[in-house]
């Protein structure tokens, strides 16, 4: 294991070491001591490495993460994982604002809660928070999922695409054309597999699932007499 | 962009270091605040009178002249200490009075704060350049609040920079832009309270200000401010026993609170709090949208 120490090293000397090892990848297990809520702590990396973060991330942390598996050992400012193509990121606290904003694949973790619009914009990640979520999660999502297992904030799935969520507890209010669906046998099936991919111990059978109405994107035949 | 900082301690023993625990927490969020910083801290009370925080840009301002007048004049026990552009006035006199008597006999000098216990600080410049240049390090009190201003509206002016003066000891940082300010402002210009500059923060104090004149306690006016103001804001006012925080209903700017037995504080990023004491076991979270967090001694 390699380790780099944020208070002896400059960010973007670790993260140029990190960055070289999509080239070719030297050392497999690295380890960023001493954050302190420095932003863009490991972004863009883009090789099978795993890197843990000991302390606080700061804003945009692991983003544009591809490949990578990435564990932030404190809390995590906003923008976590952003634009996320593959690769896991795990925060063992809580998570600021816009976590996952755009993931559009591998598998976003928050242990703790995640603040207002987390998976905002989501394009096809996954996201598994095992706290609350803020207001707004998932406005605008298009695809990939978001499972909570607290609370969910005001406006949950605001003008929804085709993400699914999974919420536990309690949703504060749903947003413009988000609606509680039918938990099938295949959605079951598939909550059982992330939980389980999460390392999360919940029942599946105790979340709710919500997802589009399609009321708001589909065109409307009504409206064609207006082209 | 904008930082804000506050620290409200809980335990008395560490009045004597407020300034020194403080100090690189306003530094700290310089990279959101290069323009200009300022702070307002609580402490020193003046029990039976009133505190005014007095600023003339010139350090040789004759301020003893000002307090011999007033003495001679309020027949009142006036004393006073420089602190660089600033001079920190106790008047045994009400804060009516003493106001009143500086803007009318020293017109060419700002009133940066009135109260028993608030002293405003504020300049434009780097964070460091401030708090080495009036020596906040060696500072004691209560409680403390701070700003670090990068202007995106309104020109970088030692008026325009915070913490506002929202009454007697009454102060307000802001981090964000108001979409209706020159409304508000109208609004406000027609009830009688008074602006010196363009700025949008200005109006968000000023407002605060006149529905605490109003009769609103703070947690209503915050309230109100939920619906009058339009835009980003989160907000920290330091109160005379203590200080509240707030975000608007989107919660676009950010905000971080962290707690311990011996402290209360928040700050725009979580940088601003490593140098705390105890800060890896502090309670850290993230203060809810349109929620207001007060602290205060009972």
């Amino acid at each position: 294991m390699k380790t780099l120490d944020l208070t002896t090293t400059s960010l973007r000397e670790i993260n140029q070491a990190l960055h070289q090892q999509s080239s070719e990848a030297t050392e497999r297990e690295w380890l960023i001591t001493g954050a302190k809520g420095d932003h863009n702590i490991a972004c863009g990396l883009d090789a099978a490495i795993s890197v843990d973060i000991k302390g606080h991330a700061g804003y945009y942390c692991a983003g544009m993460n591809k490949s990578a598996h990435v564990v932030v050992h404190g809390n995590a400012g906003q923008g976590v994982a952003e634009n996320m193509m593959s690769g896991t990121v795990r925060v063992k606290g809580q998570a600021s604002q816009s976590a996952g904003a755009t993931a559009h694949g591998g598998l976003l973790v928050i242990e703790g809660d995640a603040g207002a619009r987390c998976g905002i914009s989501l394009k096809g990640a996954e996201i598994v928070v095992g706290g609350n979520v803020g207001h707004m999660s998932c406005f605008m999502a298009q695809a990939g999922a978001l499972v909570v297992c607290g609370d969910a904030g005001d406006a949950l799935g605001d003008s929804l695409y085709e993400t699914k969520i999974f919420v536990k507890g309690s949703v504060a209010s749903l947003g413009a054309d988000c609606i509680e669906k039918e938990m099938t046998q295949e959605n079951l099936d598939y909550l059982t597999d992330l939980l389980n991919r999460a390392g999360v111990d919940e029942d599946p059978k105790s979340f709710k699932r919500y997802g589009s109405a399609r009321s708001l994107y589909n065109f409307k035949v009504d409206n064609v007499s207006a082209y | 962009m904008c930082g804000i900082v506050g620290l409200y301690l809980k335990n008395p023993a560490l009045e004597s270091q407020l300034g020194e625990l403080f100090e690189p927490m306003l530094i700290a969020m310089t990279d959101r605040g290069p323009d200009s910083a300022g702070f307002a801290i609580y402490g020193d009370e003046v029990e039976d009178g009133t505190k005014l925080t007095l600023r003339h840009e010139d350090e040789n301002y004759d301020w003893e002249a000002l307090a011999e007048s007033a003495r001679a004049e309020l027949n009142a026990e006036v004393s006073f200490f420089q602190n660089a552009t600033v001079a920190v006035f106790k008047m045994h006199c009400s804060a009516e009075t003493a106001t009143a008597y500086v803007e009318e006999k020293a017109p060419e000098v700002l009133i940066l704060s009135a109260g028993h216990s608030i002293e405003i600080l504020k300049e434009v410049g780097l964070p460091e350049d401030i708090a080495a240049n009036f020596n906040l390090k060696g500072m004691k009190g209560t409680h403390i609040v701070g700003h670090t201003r990068m202007a995106t509206e309104s020109a970088v002016t030692m008026a325009g920079s915070h913490p506002f003066s929202t009454g007697e000891d009454l102060c307000l940082v802001h981090n964000g832009s108001l979409s209706n300010p020159n409304w508000v402002r109208t609004e406000l210009e027609r009830h009688g309270i008074k602006f010196e500059t363009e700025n949008d923060s200005e109006v968000a104090a000023g407002y605060l200000m006149h529905r605490l004149r109003e009769g609103d306690s703070l947690n209503e006016a915050l309230n109100n401010a939920m619906t009058d103001l339009d835009g980003f804001f989160t907000f920290a006012i330091g109160t005379r026993d203590g200080f509240a925080v707030t975000r608007d209903p989107i919660a676009c700017k950010p905000a971080v609170l962290a707690e311990t037995e011996d402290y209360v504080a928040m700050a725009s990023e979580y940088q601003a709090l490593t140098t705390l004491p105890g800060i890896e076991d502090a309670k850290v979270w993230e203060p809810e949208a349109a929620k207001i967090y007060v602290w205060e001694r009972s």
